[in-house]
């Protein structure tokens, strides 16, 4: 061909570097404000945004919230938080299918971050590909509701071996479904020994206590 | 889903380092992506074919270099590759894999001309 041989220049950066950067940068400016941020994932309709609103009623007394809601598209989830009185910013990721650090960046400038105690991420409805972005986060959580059943634990391992702790929201339908919660549990363990599983229902507030108590506990860990 | 964004990813990493190197051509990427790093070969070739025209990465080739994940039975110390989504431990049978190799993604070497 030619006279120029190709030569091999070793370059050994990680793909997602540049959401990695963003991210710590995130980290930093959230952690200077004291803020705890909590990064829920599940799929869609596991009950994110009622656990959210529980959540609100049940701490916002005693602790300021805020909120990025995140969805392919619209602002129904956005608007309910914001009837709760809590700051929230809504990205639409316009049809993406997780928020990665620069979205998040984004929505910090528009929350009034001095006066925040925790900052809770709703990641877009997706059990696979969220994990794999650093938002910034002090912690990752997953959601799993009770009718999605017992057995994502072997079809989706990577965000059970990955988050801080697992919720099991609709606990109030268990008794009309299939739902092996100790065989959950067990599953859940083997993949991620650290991660405690807290079964709720944000609707009849039983197992709140735990989960508001897990959040004070992460609060105090984070500080 | 997220394809395109990665792909974006991976031409700049590979045009930043080209243009250190004082490439007039880059001829080839060569990735490394672990098994459970979630992202497809194919999508991210097509993306890259999108959008590398005009580029110094224009008719790059991309080589994948795949790294099978690897997990270790937290039960009975088994090491081995998860069949597909199915972590359980073919030893014991038991879902209490730790992830040792498979979380791998990214730009290992560029070629130039």
């Amino acid at each position: 061909m030619t006279n120029s041989t190709p030569m091999r220049i070793p370059v050994v950066q990680r793909i997602l570097s540049a959401n990695d950067q963003v991210a710590a940068q995130n980290r930093a400016r959230l952690q200077g404000s004291g803020i705890t941020t909590v990064n829920i994932m599940s799929s869609p309709g596991a009950g994110k945004t009622t656990l959210l609103l529980s959540t609100i009623e049940a701490l916002g007394k005693a602790r300021a919230i805020g909120v990025i809601e995140g969805d392919v598209a619209s602002q129904v989830d956005a608007d309910k938080i914001a009837a709760a009185g809590v700051p929230v910013v809504q990205i639409n990721t316009g049809g993406g299918c997780h928020l990665d650090a620069p979205m998040v960046r984004q929505a910090l400038d528009a929350l009034p971050l001095e006066t925040l105690d925790f900052l809770f991420v709703e990641n877009v409805g997706n059990l696979i590909c969220p994990v794999e972005f650093d938002l910034g986060q002090s912690y990752n959580i997953a959601l799993l509701s009770v009718p999605e059943g017992h057995d994502k634990p072997y079809k989706y391992p990577g965000i059970f071996e990955a988050v801080d702790l697992v919720v099991v929201t609709k606990l109030d339908l268990l008794p009309y479904l299939d739902f092996d919660l100790e065989l959950f549990r067990e599953l859940v363990a083997g993949l991620n020994p650290d991660a405690p599983v807290l079964p709720l229902s944000a609707t009849t507030g039983d197992g709140m206590e735990a989960w508001i108590s897990w959040l004070m506990a992460a609060q105090g860990k984070a500080a | 889903m997220h394809e395109l964004a990665v792909t974006e990813n991976i031409l700049k990493i590979a045009v930043e380092h080209g243009q250190r190197a004082g490439a007039g051509r880059i001829t080839a990427i060569h990735l490394v992506i672990g098994g459970l790093s979630g992202f497809v070969d194919d999508a991210i070739q097509f993306n890259f074919d999108l959008l590398t025209p005009g580029t110094l990465a224009e008719g790059a080739q991309l080589h994948f270099q795949r790294i099978p994940a690897r997990l270790r039975c937290r039960q009975c110390d088994t090491v081995f590759e998860p069949d597909g989504i199915d972590w359980r431990c073919p030893e014991c049978d038991a879902l209490a894999g730790e992830v040792i190799a498979g979380k791998e993604f990214f730009v290992e070497s560029i070629e130039i001309v």
